[in-house]
């Protein structure tokens, strides 16, 4: 698609973009070089201030690491529990009965409407006062499902809506009911096609974690935090610029990785769907394919 | 354990890589222990939150984990200070150990909510006892008179003596802290500078942002022990800040238990010896006159 | 109730620094994301490069550390914003627009490739088939993703209460911790607050997908 915005470069043209980018990369350069010389003249490059990072003695890898699997815990429980319940909620919203519509919409309407921040410390403080105990996990990790939740939902949806009629058709006039269309046809189809968005906001769910810090949470944030604060006492303020470039990079990592994690699921199956087809075809008539429609998504 | 030694291993790698080590590892050591004796024979009569505490076997108490010498996590992840030496003395008395008490980060606008909804049996976390607070929790102390100051870059460039001096300068403390509201209603010509956290303030003080910061004088004696050479503290009290023991309200049994507890540590000299232990090894100085507790 | 009324100056303070945070970012947000996009589909390699190193950096951040960098970080490199609604403004602007450029890109790549290419057939050179055709289409698609991320801009607002901006959620900590006994109603007021901002956005957005929708 790019491609035809502009036409194959001449020489000429190629010149000009070879210089261009010479001289862009000469101004970039020359820009991280002066990042680096200030925060060298600061102090912020000295070796000793990096190696805290790696000191077993200080106990900042430990709890560095403790910190991150804390993070990924409470982003697994709500990745998994927003994905389903959105699902359920998508399939909701697009039922033809009044009275499941309505109530599915205000629930997503509602919980899309509301900061994440609020959420958490609403579930922290008000559920036990009606008798549910919670836990800052408990706490966190149902913030993260209900807002992720009715986020997902409207994405599902939106790939539900776009999966061709035909498909529909198709699945109504083998004799499958309502339930089943949607079940076996149409969300399969629709969480496939939407996978890179889906990806990206569960993405955002692991970011959103870090807001733990409200309930008292020690995710990677709040414990980087308090290092920080532990550190800044005992040495006073040369680890913070680290600490914090360390969780920054941590959660860049992670989250590329988690990326890169769904761009190989994404090519699977998208093969082991045209080889679907393709067996299908072979098999006797009458078994309907599993999935048709994957290879423009 | 496992976790550990992948640490480990990444810790050598990133040793080797810098190749040297960081002055925090250098001096990585234990903090003085202060133990307090466990009380081996108690009995409480059944059914009062005494007795409840010492069968269930674990005191739950809400503390802060970023204030120096009242409640800081260690590198480890463990509070440590005044606060948590005070909960060691009640834990003691109730027949605990100090492995035995469980603490939870409190944080702001938790605090009333954490014993209301009984997710611990007491708060120790700077709590400074008022009215507003007392309609729905109750206090046992205090146990400490803190008093609020202000912090500046050492050498006191802008001649700061008192409350009075902060007019048309940038002053920098916590959202809904109580310091902040005072300055906010006596003292309105100061502009605030309000954060989540007292660690940005003092980094905003250090940056030039903000002229001053202020909040409890020993909060900010904390923040002056993490940087001597940049803080100074104007060691001018202009508040009374009385810290108590936050619990259910009207449980006066457990209240009186409290009380009495906080009353024999005074004499006995524990007390003392917490205070020596943690905030007063920052301020190097001698142990206050414990206050007289307030039982309303 | 006449908590709320004693309150209410408060109140709608804090909910119009909500509002400007949300509209001024949101401005910079959209137009530093075109920006971005425009890089990401040029034929220039290095542009490429940088806008996609961009997003990927900033999509991958926790906000929280991308306020922290913009106001205690940039000070190691002799750098200031002159206020902290400015650094609030820089921080949610620069964050944002990596997901309006994503939002854009996923927009350019709904148009079909033959309006493109009539457009090049027509003479139009990469500016012009970009400004003049693809990204016209590509706004009026990405109404709903765009929504998306100006939603998610109104709530992401509430960070800048950690960094010294008096908004909603500050105040939300500050009538907290001062009515213990009133809870209930401090979240419910700053609830509404965000729900006036959102709730008539979310609407908004669907009469104007309705409206702008290209029928193919």
């Amino acid at each position: 698609m790019t491609s035809v915005l502009f036409d194959v470069p001449g020489p000429k043209a190629r010149r000009r973009q070879r210089l261009g980018t010479v001289l862009g990369g000469v101004v970039v350069a020359v820009l991280v070089g002066l990042v680096l010389w200030r925060l060298g003249s600061n102090g912020q490059l000295d070796p000793s201030r990096w190696a805290v990072l790696f000191d077993t003695r200080t106990n900042v890898p430990q709890r560095l690491l403790e910190a991150l699997l804390n993070t990924l815990q409470v982003a697994a429980v709500g990745m998994v529990a927003a994905t389903v319940l959105g699902a359920f909620l998508a399939v909701g919203r697009l039922s033809d009965h009044v009275w499941v519509r309505v109530p599915v919409t205000v629930v997503i309407e509602f919980f899309r409407a509301v900061p994440l921040l609020v959420l958490i410390l609403f579930c922290f403080l008000f559920l036990p006062q009606v008798g549910v105990s919670i836990s800052a996990f408990g706490a966190l990790a149902l913030g993260l499902t209900l807002y992720n939740m009715a986020v997902l939902a409207e994405i599902i949806r939106a790939g539900i809506l776009s999966v061709d009629r035909g498909q529909s058709e198709a699945a109504y006039g083998l004799g499958l009911r309502k339930w089943q269309v949607m079940t076996s046809v149409l969300v399969p189809q629709a969480v496939r096609r939407m996978l890179p968005v889906l990806v990206a906001q569960l993405v955002v769910l692991l970011k959103d974690s870090s807001l733990g810090f409200i309930v008292g949470y020690l995710e990677l944030l709040r414990t980087a935090r308090s290092l920080v604060e532990t550190l800044n006492f005992q040495f006073g303020p040369i680890y913070t610029f680290q600490l914090y470039v360390a969780a920054g990079l941590i959660y860049i990592v992670v989250n590329v990785l988690l990326s890169q994690l769904a761009k190989a699921i994404e090519k699977r199956t998208d093969r082991s769907a045209k080889v679907a087809a393709t067996t299908a075809v072979d098999m006797t008539a009458g078994t309907p394919p599993v999935a048709g429609d994957t290879q423009r998504v | 354990m496992r976790l550990t030694r992948y640490a480990a291993a990444a810790a050598a790698l990133g040793v080797v890589l810098t190749g040297c080590s960081s002055e925090a590892g250098d001096q990585a050591q234990d903090a003085a222990e202060n133990t307090v004796e466990v009380q081996e024979d108690v009995s409480f009569e059944a059914g009062t939150t005494m007795a409840e505490i010492n069968e269930a076997g674990v005191l739950r108490v809400g503390t802060k984990i970023d204030q120096p010498g009242f409640g800081l996590a260690n590198t480890e992840g463990t509070p440590e200070g005044f606060d948590v030496e005070m909960a060691k003395i009640i834990a003691a008395e109730l027949g605990l150990s100090e492995d035995q008490i469980e603490f939870t980060e409190t944080v702001s606008a938790n605090r009333e909510p954490f014993i209301q909804n009984g997710q611990v049996d007491i708060v120790i976390a700077t709590y400074t006892i008022n009215d507003t607070r007392k309609q729905v929790v109750d206090f046992a102390g205090p146990y400490y008179e803190a008093g609020q100051d202000i912090m500046v870059a050492s050498g006191n460039p802008e001649g700061i003596e008192g409350p009075d001096d902060l007019a048309g300068l940038n002053v920098c403390s916590v959202e809904g802290s109580t310091p902040a509201e005072n300055i906010r209603t006596n003292y309105p010509e100061a502009t605030l500078t309000l954060y989540d956290v007292y660690s940005k303030c003092a980094d905003d003080l250090l940056n030039g942002n903000v002229d001053a910061v202020t909040t409890d004088n020993v909060i900010l004696t904390g923040l002056v022990a993490g940087n001597p050479d940049a803080f100074e503290l104007v060691g001018n009290p202009f508040t009374e800040e009385p810290y108590g023991i936050g619990l259910t309200l009207g449980d006066t049994e457990f209240r009186d238990f409290l009380n009495d507890t906080l009353e024999q540590s005074f004499e006995d000299g524990s007390w003392e010896a917490a205070w020596d232990a943690t905030a007063g090894a920052i301020t190097g100085e001698p142990a206050p006159e414990p206050p007289a507790v307030d039982r309303y | 109730m006449s908590f709320l009324a004693d309150n209410f100056p408060l109140l709608r303070d804090a909910f119009l620094t909500t509002l400007a945070l949300t509209v001024v970012s949101g401005l910079l947000a959209l137009v530093l994301g075109t920006v971005l996009v425009a890089m990401r589909v040029s034929p220039v390699v290095a542009l490429r490069g940088l806008a996609t190193f961009y997003v990927e950096t900033f999509r991958n951040t926790p906000l929280t550390v991308v306020f922290f960098f913009l106001a205690f970080g940039i000070v190691q490199i002799d750098l200031q914003f002159p206020s902290r609604f400015i650094t609030a403004v820089a921080a949610l602007s620069l964050y944002t627009a990596a997901f309006v450029c994503e939002a854009l890109r996923s927009g350019i790549n709904a148009v079909p490739p033959g309006q493109a290419e009539a457009a090049r057939a027509l003479g139009l050179d990469f500016r012009q088939s970009l400004t003049t055709v693809v990204l016209p289409q590509a706004f009026r698609t990405v109404v709903p993703p765009l929504g998306n991320v100006w939603i998610a801009l109104a709530k992401n607002t509430s960070i800048a209460a950690g960094f010294a901006v008096t908004d909603l959620t500050a105040t939300l900590q500050r009538l907290a911790n001062a009515n213990a006994d009133q809870l209930v109603l401090v979240f419910a007021a700053v609830v509404v607050g965000y729900l006036i901002i959102t709730l008539p956005s979310a609407w908004g957005i669907r009469v104007l997908e309705r409206r702008l929708a290209v029928l193919r």
